[in-house]
């Protein structure tokens, strides 16, 4: 404590000497009132200040000044001036009032000036009221700086009482609003009050230029002191009708560190108690209609978090797998899909993306964000329209099925607030036809990759043609194909017997010896016709030197198919001369049985051959 | 007598048959695939385990530095202050393949993680494994056994428990590489080419690369070689099997750093070799015979034993000298304790200290392999039923996994595609019987009057048809080297296909036909077993097998409880600790911290280092006191202890910690064993706030006792 009052002394000296330098002519401009309220009731600061400005010269005044100390400065994240519309009143983003930094002659060299431009000059006696807005990111010190797991978080906030301005303040009133109302000290000064966890000062009135009087608060912060010193946003456009939102996170506790051990048992047991400085989850606000939401690490998907949600929004709330104290770390990445016609809009045939610039992390300081918006591959004429000034590149990004690679807007911005949670717009040209690129590119691949198939399957791939090994070969196939014309034709011998056998137990059924003679007749002609188609397959199978191994096989089997069908053909006029003479049925089974038995036994042979055949 | 019409179609049913095959085939690659993602779908896309995780890091290293920093790597993140050569001492296979799957991958612009490649390679390697184990089985016993044997093998529960989405480990590949080296080396028996001759050897190399296991490979296919020659089996197809196998094999393997000359130096290797010898003398005799008439070789036999046995007893004498003048007689400690099941209990208690280093129980056969156990006998007969070199090698192959399966738990993996192969053999040949019967009893009820007939004459003709069909099947392998391979393929898919083809007509001349009841219940009871097996597969896939074992999840009143307190305490060191500082923990989590929290640690999973493990040990049990100068001399600043009484986690530190002191023991002799039984509980505990320690249900003897010299950084 005492080494914190002791900076803030030698600082409050700093600038009691530029006050003692400066000599403050400036521009006729007097603030008739100022009415400032501070924010603290999370680790961001933001100090909403209204100020009535009056020309009291004679010249016309578009600018009013605004100073803030150096050591502020590095802090302040977002500076913003808007015309005061009254209580109650909704502020339209697009009435904000530019402004700029701007660098003075003749000001004390510690402070950093700032001009908002009036929408219309200040005329003699004119007066005008607007809202400056400030937010500031590290603006609070823990104190003190390392605390136990059962500890509570305290921090020190310092500031002036009197508006720090260049010009003269007629009337001015401060109010402080913290988190609880636990404060552990806060200076004094007159017209100081105190209402719970709110610390009036003032009214003053009639502090000249650069009037400085330090105060300094000392209070009980449990918030979350989340603070994201690097997120890698990246958001990849897909024309099939994706938004696809990648969010690399590295977070670290920014309060008070912890010091000692940390027991899971009395966090669990008590966590209000023992662990009142140290933050649990992180909630995270998206767009609605938002899906295929994961949360997760390097090493792998984490099991805490939880999502809900209507049709105005999504709220994601994530843990992080452990609570976080002072000055532990955490990395993720979060990733969530948008529908795309939310996001991609069509203007005179340029397509924009209309999409919010910050994470959706509530309450969440970043110290680095780099967004990448990832185009689909094809697009060009780029542009970018951004509400406050960022650090912008582009790169290219190869990913799946990429040939040339999509183009990559990187849009980079220290110190942001959710204050910087705005709208920003990337323009660009994209042609449909490219869409139709990658299907294009996968029919192409795999029908050529079959028609390769096709080919090496119909491609003689040997190298010579002329060898010993390839003639054979082609012998070889020749032989082959011979053989299974044998085997084809012997296959119909053998059915016409089978018909034959039918037409045979037909005329034991019937007795019909004309339709039994027929079918004998019609075998007779087929058979003659297969008999000579065999010769000829046989004659070419003699000449052929590749078959002189199964040439003896083959000719068995005709030999044998020749046998088995005189047999047939001798039973089946037995047969039917039996029936025609009428003779004893009997004396003919006899004959029969006999030829039958031969029959089945050649048939049987027959099959062999064949099987063997069909094997070799 | 139908069957001769069908004969004529049999062209487009070859096709039809390549074709439905094929789809088979693709299914059963998808089934592989997918029963093995239910870690992906039940818990998340995660690297599982203990070594997974040391494999994922080599793998992350090789994507992002290249192949020849791997070569090099010395990794100074583990085994503080030794370090360890990681391109010299880890079996590359598997990190190789799965940088060679990424490296392709994003060369085509397609932006997969290292993680998810690592992640699906092992499903990806079941579907490999799977088709080659039809390759397999095919060779052995035609295509039917094989798309069995494949389906089977695709959701063997044993396999499984290696190989789902997430179990990132040498086996997940080495298995593949196996069944391949397998299918190599019988299709270069069967056909005798010497380009299966090569393609076995680069197989083999890429076993060599994967997984130890490889020295099975050596040893198995010359005890098969050995076996062919002492039954007169000996070709010279076994000589082009055999003969490159060993020379290409041998110096391929020898190119692995982790091998290197122990692939001529160590016992492991040594049967190849000694066989290699007998397979020459023998096809010097036998070419010796082609030669002289045989009077003259019979004299020659006398006069070259006699020499022989002299100059053989010396080799031997000097081998065996050699052999026993190492402490292990050559042998590494692991392929020792194979032999002796005693060994490592005795001398190398940080092999007996891991679970899966211990016999399987009972339970755990039916457990990893279910209805498989019995239907292996049934296929052991059927190889018998003719028995061909290839059928005699599944037997073989068997024989010796049962009895490895049986020493060490981890060996299942090795036994269970025998188990499927013989299995689909078995059912496949059963399905045959049965479905003939059925078919041929059908005909007969249709009114087929010539059956009977054909029936009786059948007698006479069947052993000696099948006789002519067995000579004739070898012949025309005899003479198959003579044409060009795919012409083979080609044929012998024919040859399959005409067997099937002609089963028809086959019904006719075979005795073995069952009655018509007896087959259609006997298909019933196949049926209802394979759908039980299946039923059970699927079971252990997404019960048994499937949790990461770094996310524990349980079932309350509540609904599911997920315990991802591990990660929770690597994500917590590695973003809140000095990238530098040192940690130490018992070796169980040491893959894990340099994994997922990138921080070095003193001891991890790859015990190469007794003596450092040992004083870890030490540390662990020693008083507060000596046990902070251990770790202060370690440079150590953080201790990860886990203590599961909380939430009731049963394999914490407090039930590992008889293995600390049992190792810690083995080096330093002032740790006794007995010291620690009976204060076990009082000595090492924690702060549990209620004292309750719910994996032992008994209350903490010594509670809120103060630690002086170490100090509790968090709990988690």
């Amino acid at each position: 404590m005492g080494v914190r009052r002791k900076m803030a002394l030698r600082f409050d000296l700093i600038i009691f000497t530029i006050l003692l330098f400066a000599s403050p002519v400036l521009s006729d401009l007097i603030l008739s009132k100022v009415d400032r309220r501070i924010d603290l009731t999370s680790q961001i600061v933001r100090i909403t200040s209204t100020l009535k400005v009056e020309n009291e010269g004679s010249e016309p005044v578009s600018e009013v000044l605004l100073a803030f100390p150096d050591l502020q400065v590095k802090d302040l994240a977002l500076l913003k001036a808007s015309p005061h519309e009254g209580k109650g009143k909704v502020k339209s983003l697009s009435a904000s009032l530019p402004v700029e930094n701007v660098k003075p002659n003749g000001m004390p060299a510690a402070l950093t000036f700032y001009a908002v431009k009036l929408p219309k000059a200040l005329g003699k006696g004119d007066s005008y009221t607007f809202d400056v807005l400030a937010v500031f990111a590290h603006a609070l010190r823990p104190f003190p700086e390392k605390i136990t797991q059962a500890d509570i978080q305290l921090v020190v906030f310092q500031e002036s009482a009197f508006y720090l301005t260049p010009y003269v303040v007629k009337v001015q009133s401060l109010s402080v609003k913290l988190p609880e109302s636990r404060i552990e000290s806060y200076t004094k000064l007159e017209n100081t009050k105190i209402h719970g966890s709110e610390i009036k000062y003032g009214p003053y009135e009639n502090l000249p230029s650069f009037s400085y009087s330090p105060i300094v608060v000392h209070f009980e912060s449990n918030q979350p002191f989340a603070v994201a010193q690097e997120v890698v946003r990246e958001i990849e456009i897909s024309h099939w009708g994706n938004v696809q939102v990648t969010e690399h996170y590295k977070l670290v506790h920014g309060g008070a560190q912890n010091k000692g051990e940390f027991s899971r048992l009395d966090y669990q047991a008590r966590p209000t108690i023992r662990g009142a400085s140290a933050f649990k989850y992180l909630i995270a606000k998206m767009p609605p209609r938002v899906h295929s939401v994961y949360y997760r690490d390097e090493i792998g998907n984490i099991s805490t978090s939880n999502l809900w949600g209507d049709s105005k929004k999504t709220e994601l709330l994530i843990e992080p797998r452990y609570p976080l104290f002072g000055g532990w770390r955490t990395a993720f990445t979060i990733g969530y899909g948008l529908p795309l016609k939310d996001f991609l809009f069509e203007l005179e045939g340029n397509r924009f993306l209309n999409i919010t610039f910050g994470s959706p992390m509530n309450e969440l300081v970043i110290d680095n964000l780099i967004v990448k918006v990832v185009l689909p591959e094809g697009s060009g004429d780029i542009s970018v329209s951004a509400p406050f000034p960022v650090n912008q590149w582009e790169e290219t990004k190869l990913s799946h099925l990429d040939l040339t690679g999509r183009p990559v807007v990187v849009l980079q911005k220290t110190n942001v607030v959710p204050e910087h949670n705005q709208f920003f717009q990337v323009y660009y040209k994209f042609s449909k036809l490219s869409m139709l690129r990658e299907p294009f590119m996968l029919i192409f691949g795999f029908f050529s990759l079959f028609v390769a198939g096709i080919v090496y399957m119909h491609v003689d791939m040997s190298i010579s043609k002329s060898s010993a090994a390839y003639l054979a070969r082609l012998q070889w196939d020749e032989v082959q194909a011979a053989i299974q014309q044998v085997e084809n034709v012997i296959n119909r011998c053998l059915t016409t017997h089978d018909k034959l056998e039918a037409s045979l137990r037909d005329l034991s059924r019937t007795g019909d010896v004309q339709a039994c003679k027929a079918a004998r007749k019609a075998a007779d002609g087929l058979l003659k016709e297969l008999s000579k188609e065999l010769k000829l397959v046989l004659s070419f199978l003699q000449s052929s030197s590749a078959a002189s191994q199964i040439l003896p096989k083959v000719e068995e089997l005709v030999a044998k198919e020749k046998d088995l069908q005189e047999k047939v053909m001798a039973k089946h006029s037995t047969v039917v001369d039996c029936y025609e003479k009428k003779t004893g049925i009997r004396d003919s089974e006899n004959r029969v049985a006999a030829q039958q038995q031969k029959i089945t036994a050649l048939r049987q042979e027959v099959e062999n051959l064949l099987e063997l055949i069909d094997e070799i | 007598m139908a069957a001769a019409a069908k004969a004529g179609e049999a062209t487009l049913r070859h096709a039809f048959g390549n074709v439905l095959s094929f789809f088979i085939l693709l299914l059963i690659g998808v089934l592989a695939f997918s029963i093995r993602l239910f870690s992906v779908i039940k818990y998340e896309s995660v690297i599982h385990e203990f070594d997974p995780y040391f494999n994922y890091r080599v793998t992350q290293f090789l994507t992002k530095n290249g192949i020849y920093d791997f070569w090099n790597w010395f990794d100074d993140r583990t085994w503080y202050p030794l370090g360890r050569v990681i391109g010299g001492t880890v079996y590359p296979g598997l990190t190789l393949t799965a940088g060679t799957i990424w490296w392709l991958l994003n060369s085509l612009n397609i932006p997969l993680s290292v993680e998810t490649v690592c992640v699906f390679t092992a499903p990806i390697f079941s579907a490999f494994a799977s088709w080659a184990t039809y390759l397999l089985t095919k060779e052995v016993k035609g295509a039917g056994a094989g798309l069995t044997a494949a389906a089977l093998l695709a959701m063997v529960p044993s396999y499984i428990s290696r190989s789902v989405a997430g179990s990132y480990d040498n086996e997940a590949v080495a298995i593949f590489a196996l069944i391949i080296t397998f299918y190599l080396y019988i299709k270069t028996l069967n056909t005798g080419s010497l380009f299966y001759a090569t393609l076995n050897a680069i197989a083999y190399f890429y076993m060599v690369c994967s997984w130890g296991g490889y020295t099975f490979i050596i040893n198995l296919i010359p005890m098969h070689v050995l076996l062919c020659i002492v039954t007169g089996r000996y070709s010279s197809r076994l000589y082009i099997a055999y003969a490159p196998l060993v020379v290409l094999g041998t110096l391929l393997a020898a190119l692995v750093p982790v091998v290197g000359f122990n692939a001529v130096m160590t016992s492991e290797h040594f049967a190849s070799f000694l066989v290699f010898i007998i397979l020459h003398v023998v096809a010097l005799v036998y070419y010796i015979k082609g030669i002289l008439s045989p009077k003259m070789f019979k004299v020659a036999v006398t006069l070259v034993v006699s020499v022989g046995l002299v100059v053989c007893c010396a080799v031997i004498a000097i081998l065996v000298a050699l052999v026993a003048s190492s402490p292990t007689k050559g042998w590494s400690g692991r392929s020792l304790s194979l032999l002796d099941p005693t060994y490592a209990s005795k001398y190398i208690p940080i092999i007996a200290s891991v679970s899966e280093h211990q016999p399987p129980t009972w339970p755990s056969y039916f457990m990893d392999i279910n209805v498989l156990a019995f239907l292996v006998p049934a296929g052991i007969i059927a190889c018998f039923l003719p028995l061909s070199d290839a059928s005699s090698f599944v037997v073989l192959y068997i024989v010796t996994s049962v009895y490895f399966s049986g020493v060490m738990v981890r060996l299942m993996l090795v036994f269970a595609p025998a188990a499927c192969i013989m299995s689909g053999i078995a059912l496949s040949q059963a399905f045959d019987v049965f479905t003939r019967s059925i078919k041929f009893q059908l005909l007969r009820i249709l009114g087929f009057s010539e059956a009977d007939a054909g029936d009786g004459s059948s007698a006479n003709v069947v052993p000696e048809n099948d006789a002519v069909k067995v000579d004739k099947s070898e012949e025309t392998i005899k003479e198959r080297p003579s044409r060009k391979n795919k012409k083979k393929e080609k044929e012998q898919m024919e040859k399959a296909q005409a067997e099937k083809t002609s089963a028809k007509s086959k019904t006719e001349k075979r005795l073995l036909v069952l009655p018509m009841e007896l087959s259609v219940i006997g298909l019933l009871l196949l049926v209802f077993m394979g759908a039980f097996y299946v039923v059970h597969c699927v079971w252990a896939a997404a019960e048994a097998y499937s949790a990461p074992s770094i996310v524990l999840t349980s079932y309350t009143h509540e609904g599911l409880h997920v315990f991802d307190d591990f990660r929770e305490a690597y994500a917590w060191l590695r973003h809140n600790t000095e990238v530098d500082d040192k940690v130490a923990s018992w070796w169980d989590y040491g893959y894990q911290t340099t994994a997922m929290a990138n921080r070095t640690v003193i001891v991890d999973n790859n015990t190469w280092n007794n003596t450092h493990i040992a004083t870890v040990g030490t540390a662990m049990s020693s008083p507060e006191k000596a046990a902070w100068e251990i770790f202060n001399s370690l440079d150590v600043k953080y201790v990860l202890v886990v203590f599961g009484g909380l939430v009731g986690y049963p394999s914490d530190d407090i039930n590992k910690f008889l293995w600390m002191v049992r190792i810690g023991g083995g080096v330093f002799p002032h740790i006794k064993e007995p010291d620690y039984l009976v204060g076990l509980l009082l000595l090492f505990v924690e702060t549990d706030g209620k004292g309750f320690d719910r994996v032992r249900r008994t209350e903490i003897g010594k509670k809120y006792f103060k630690l002086t010299h170490f100090e509790e950084v968090r709990q988690s």
